[in-house]
């Protein structure tokens, strides 16, 4: 190759970029320091002129909800994604390994089902929650979460490829199947059990429209749903948004940098045909 | 015991919690969903009286159900291409051998991970009348005046559009650069010899290399943007306001379901009629990319 494309047009296009992408997470960090007036005056200067912690203050002793809200977001995500690795992890199990009637047609049906989308389902849901008596409590938020279908796709297609005589010593040891699963084939899929862990809870952690819908008690709020209560019929307590903002970030972006390599696999499972 | 009857109970009870969970929150839901489509739910009384079609033929009437879509097409014929071509834009300048790659991958991909919520609320103040964005665009002199961009109904939608390609951009930049990688590199050095320039390479090697990928993303843009509810409904208070500007299809939806009374089943057959819709832009979508790819 000769003619390169001109490497610092390139990087231009590249910070650019990282600038737009940067700048709205960079200004609500700055300004979750700043006060409501230095906010609504308008000041285009990303630094606050006289940073305070009042507003983070006002969130976590004289809000009555907000720690709920965390506690709350923290266990219903965290609950989700532990059932979500059991309930796929099994399922892809039996799927790629066990032989059972109507096996194929079953997985069929989940490959169907992916294509379904959600917003038929809200209206049946709720009335089914409603029956069962989970409105308004968090189970209505974690048992639907408890699984997902590209998920056990995914862990149908690792168990495949699974070495299967590790499985069978177990068995001569006098293993049974639940035994072997749990102690020997789960430790080893660690890597995709990571991976749908993380996926699970920043899904459900970031789940706007099923708390909206389920959940009717500002206490039992997530943190998406609990934001909007800064919002009110007069004025917007943007201080308090911004600062309750950074802490419903916060988790994540810490999750997204430590464990990095399972986010690319988890979204490379969404992206592969 | 025969070993065939204790594996198929074996394959039975590994599968069951999954089998429960897809049982009462899939698959009743979908049959319930279809049988609400043609009642008239009063939920206090708890009845469900049959109509027939009566729910879909209003819908066909419905004045404002005809702003939602008109609002939802709109929203979807600007984003789904825009968040495309950017995504496939990007890739391309990270797939180009430069430095710091995995660095500035990192960073763009921030927005896909992030509440809808909070980054809603965060653009809902850059965007306001003394927000940044009119700041700048002020003191730049591009605007006379600062635009109320969340509330004024000419630019509301539009808030959301720009907002909805910068936050989704990213994950489909992702699955364009694992598609570029699968790209045959002998194909690029063959093009050098014979004297193409980046230009070239781009639009006859890459974009007729990545038609599986676009018709995936193309795909999944249209399905997303299809359902948009959280920004919607976050920037209008649930209200599709100012003037329906922001109200689209998932939004009256939620509306007629639990915002009116008496109105769920009517509700269920617009969720149904959108996803009748959303199936089928789908396949012509499809469709559409593979007559493209025979050039």
């Amino acid at each position: 190759m000769k003619k390169k494309w001109p490497r610092v047009f390139l990087y231009v296009i590249l910070i650019i970029y990282a600038a737009i992408t940067l700048y709205p997470f960079l200004w609500a960090v700055f300004a979750s320091f700043k006060t409501y007036a230095e906010i609504v005056g308008g000041g285009l200067t990303l630094l606050p002129q006289n940073p305070t912690l009042n507003n983070y203050i006002h969130l976590f002793t004289r809000d009555e909800n907000f720690v709920a809200w965390i506690w709350n977001s923290l266990y219903v995500a965290g609950f989700a994604a532990f059932l979500n690795v059991i309930f796929n992890s099994m399922a892809g199990y039996a799927l790629a390994r066990l032989s059972f009637p109507g096996k194929k047609s079953l997985f069929l049906l989940i490959l169907a089902l992916i294509m379904v989308p959600g917003q038929i389902l809200l209206i049946p849901n709720f009335l089914i929650m409603r029956n069962i008596g989970l409105l308004d409590t968090h189970w209505s938020l974690i048992l639907p979460s408890a699984i997902n279908f590209a998920f056990i796709f995914m862990m149908r297609q690792f168990f495949i490829n699974f070495p299967k005589d590790i499985e069978e010593a177990a068995a001569i040891d006098g293993l049974s199947r639940f035994q072997i699963f749990f102690r020997i084939v789960i430790p080893m899929a660690r890597a995709s059990v990571a991976t749908q862990g993380i996926m699970s809870f920043l899904a459900v952690w970031n789940e706007f429209m099923r708390p909206l819908l389920y959940i009717s008690s500002p206490r039992l709020f997530t943190l998406p749903l609990g934001l909007q209560m800064f919002n009110d019929l007069y004025t917007t307590h943007w201080n308090l948004v911004m600062a309750g903002s950074v802490i419903t970030l916060i988790p994540i972006l810490l999750l997204y940098i430590v464990l990095n390599k399972y986010f690319m696999q988890g979204f490379r499972v969404g992206g592969d045909k | 015991m025969k070993a065939r009857t204790r594996e198929g109970i074996q394959g039975y009870s590994f599968m069951i919690p999954a089998l429960i969970i897809i049982a009462v929150f899939t698959i009743v839901p979908i049959g319930y969903a279809i049988y609400l489509s043609f009642t008239r739910v009063n939920l206090l009384a708890g009845t469900f009286e049959w109509v027939g079609f009566g729910n879909y033929e209003i819908a066909f009437s419905d004045p404002r159900l005809r702003i939602a879509l008109r609002n939802t097409v709109r929203y979807a014929v600007f984003v789904v291409p825009a968040q495309t071509f950017l995504a496939l834009v990007m890739a391309t300048v990270l797939n180009s051998g430069v430095k710091f790659e995995r660095t500035f991958r990192t960073i763009f991909f921030l927005p896909t991970l992030t509440s809808s919520a909070a980054l809603t609320m965060i653009f809902m103040f850059l965007f306001a009348v003394n927000g940044p964005v009119n700041g700048f665009l002020v003191e730049w002199g591009l605007l006379a005046a600062p635009i109320n961009f969340v509330e004024d109904v000419n630019f509301a939608l539009n808030t959301i559009m720009v907002m909805n390609v910068w936050s989704t951009a990213p994950l489909f930049m992702t699955i364009y650069l694992a598609g570029l990688q699968d790209v045959d590199k002998t194909l690029y050095e063959a093009a050098a010899i014979d004297g193409a320039n980046a230009w070239k390479k781009f639009t006859k090697i890459t974009i007729p290399n990545l038609v599986p990928v676009t018709n995936y993303v193309l795909l999944m843009g249209i399905i997303g943007t299809f359902q948009i509810f959280d920004q919607a409904f976050i920037i209008s208070g649930g209200s599709g306001g100012p003037m329906n500007a922001t109200l689209t299809v998932s939004l009256l939806i939620y509306q007629f379901a639990f915002q009116v009374r008496g109105t769920m089943g009517y509700a269920s057959a617009l969720a149904i009629l959108l996803a009748i819709l959303i199936f089928v832009v789908s396949m012509i979508a499809k469709r559409l990319n593979k007559e493209e790819s025979l050039y």
